[in-house]
């Protein structure tokens, strides 16, 4: 009887009752947005990394797992890795960052072939010339470019020579002596990979690196991967935790809002349910249990809305914001909803218990 | 029948506090109410009748002197024990009905079989408490839905289907015209006569107090008057 009343308390105010659960649905959404677009980013950037083919890589002392500009490692070192037992092929390569999310690689196109066996071209091919560009198809269907188009990056024109399939290495591709020379690194890379004669000869590879250059970040490819988690990156897991709290604080002043109106204008049926023997905590129980079920709409409405952005990033901005669904993150982004909104209708439920049955039956 | 009093009070007082200044609405009332008595109080308004209801049904503590009801001091009852009391012993019939506007007929009566403690679904034996009172076939509609009769009609099956000990109708005729106003008060001398239920009622019309066994008339928080 009590989920009745609940329900048609509800169904008496729809629209209060939808505008509150799209309030609560938008912090719901922009959670699960931040945590989708963080987890997209290192799932495609590991998805990207693991393409190289390599069973190595060699960073520079003193850099972050995002940290990716600047080249800092001087050539002579591909030379060294390449002289060294059990390393097949080493390449090396200069990072440049094109936004926040975008990153732009030069390489040499022969050695990362070997290597990588090669990109898949959907439209064009390789380097034909120092103004080409390779583009991954996310990036082409971003910008709107194809193969023999024009596209305008680190301030001048080049020549969209091919359009490559996704997930190797980087939406952007540069000849590695063009980059070098565009950001002044001749000479120098970002970071060196190595492919060994044998995968089984990789810890004792590393061990052996490790020892000469201790400096150095050196990697096995799978540990290196691995890296890439929300923790692993500095700030981002406060980030996402003060999003979360902004996500209480709204579904708790929604809510408190939403239920301190709805008490306002109930208070004569307050009033009712005390002089037929309602208790405060029957009349604190009816209030929590609608705030409970505008959250629990809130979050299925915010998992919604987080559908909908995910397909709006992917039509409009597929290579800058590679944002994915993370369904382990609707109990959590629910629970803090529920929260916020058990915490908003606490005073509204608590100021409606103690109203006094004869004020409130006397209310117009 | 029990002959013992179901209502007792001795002495009676209750002051408000208004701002600064304690405003008497009883000023010491003795009542005596037997089991299957029905009385009509009367009164103009601020003589205290609405008050003296109150502190029967337990909706407000006196602030002096004795109370009983059904065997029960109210004088010495918390809030939760006085809302205890509302919920079996007490039944309350409004002059605005006060029926809950989202819910059906028979909802705001199996609301009130809820918060007793009893199953929504009332005993069978109440359906004849629904024919006598007219309704049994306009449960399904919400107050919204159904004349100011019906609604009333209504709010007295809500407030008689715990079996409470006494029934308080606060003007319950106020808001009718006279035809609906004659078939509510034949309710109620027929749930008086029929089932012996015991019933306080508040009124201003002369003819509605016709009704009662009794006429208690009130003036300035006291009984000035107890006609048959």
């Amino acid at each position: 009887m009590t989920a009745k009343l609940v329900l048609e308390n509800l169904k008496h105010k729809p629209m209060r009752s939808l505008l509150s659960i799209l309030l609560i649905g938008v912090p719901v959404t922009l959670i699960l947005c931040l945590v989708g677009l963080s987890h997209g980013m290192l799932e495609d950037s590991a998805r990207r990394t693991r393409g190289i083919g390599a069973d190595v890589i060699v960073r520079p002392p003193g850099t972050s797992l995002l940290t990716l500009s600047g080249a800092p490692m001087p050539a002579a070192l591909v030379d060294y890795f390449r002289k060294l037992p059990h390393v097949a092929l080493a390449m090396g390569v200069v990072n440049h960052p094109m936004q926040t999310t975008l990153v732009a690689t030069g390489i040499d196109l022969q050695e990362f072939d070997k290597m990588s066996g090669g990109f898949t071209y959907i439209e064009g091919g390789p380097f034909q010339g120092p103004n080409d560009v390779l583009l991954d198809r996310y990036y082409a269907a971003q910008q709107g470019v194809h193969a023999g188009g024009r596209i305008n990056l680190l301030n001048r024109e080049w020549r969209v020579v091919g359009v490559i399939e996704g997930g190797k290495l980087a939406r952007i591709v540069f000849p590695v002596k063009v980059l070098q020379d565009l950001t002044s690194s001749n000479g120098r890379f970002s970071q060196i990979y190595l492919k060994l004669d044998n995968p089984a000869n990789t810890a004792a590879t590393i061990r052996d690196l490790k020892a000469a250059m201790p400096e150095y970040q050196i990697y096995s490819m799978e540990e290196f991967t691995s890296l890439f988690s929300v923790n692993n990156i500095q700030g981002l897991h406060e980030f996402i935790i003060v999003i979360m709290a902004i996500g209480v604080i709204i579904g708790f002043a929604v809510v408190c809002l939403s239920m301190y109106m709805a008490v306002l204008q109930r208070t004569r049926e307050i009033g009712i349910l005390k002089s037929l023997g309602a208790s405060k905590s029957f009349i604190l129980r009816i209030i929590l249990a609608e705030a409970l079920l505008l959250g629990i709409g809130g979050t299925l409405l915010g998992i919604l809305m987080s559908f909908g952005a995910w397909w709006l990033i992917r039509t409009i901005v597929p290579a800058s914001i590679p944002m994915v669904i993370v369904p382990s993150w609707w109990p959590i982004a629910g629970f803090i909803t529920l929260v916020g909104t058990g915490l908003g209708a606490l005073y509204p439920g608590l100021s409606a218990a103690r109203h006094d049955a004869i004020e409130a039956l006397a209310y117009e | 029948m029990n002959s013992g009093p179901i209502i007792e009070t001795r002495d009676l007082r209750k002051t408000y506090r208004v701002g600064k200044v304690d405003v008497p609405a009883l000023r010491g009332v003795d009542l005596t109410v037997k089991p299957g008595e029905f009385l009509a109080i009367v009164g103009p308004s601020g003589s205290g009748k609405s008050t003296l209801f109150h502190i029967i049904g337990g909706l407000t503590p006196p602030t002096s002197g004795e109370v009983h009801v059904a065997g029960q001091d109210l004088a010495a009852m918390t809030d939760a024990g006085r809302t205890r009391l509302r919920k079996r012993s007490v039944g309350f019939v409004f002059q605005k009905f006060n029926l809950l506007p989202n819910l059906t007929a028979r909802d705001n009566i199996a609301i009130a079989r809820h918060i007793g403690g009893f199953d929504s679904k009332p005993e069978a034996s109440f359906e004849e408490v629904l024919r006598l009172l007219g309704i049994a076939n306009r449960l399904d509609h919400k107050p919204s839905e159904l004349s100011g009769g019906e609604q009333q009609r209504v709010a007295i099956a809500r407030a008689i289907v715990n079996h409470p000990a006494i029934l308080l109708a606060d003007e319950p005729t106020g808001n009718l015209d006279s035809e609906s106003s004659k078939a509510v008060l034949e309710i109620l001398r027929g749930l008086n006569e029929r089932l012996g239920q015991t019933i306080l009622m508040i009124t201003h019309n002369p003819e509605a107090a016709a009704y009662g066994h009794y006429i208690v008339h009130m003036r300035d928080g006291k009984i000035i008057e107890r006609t048959s």
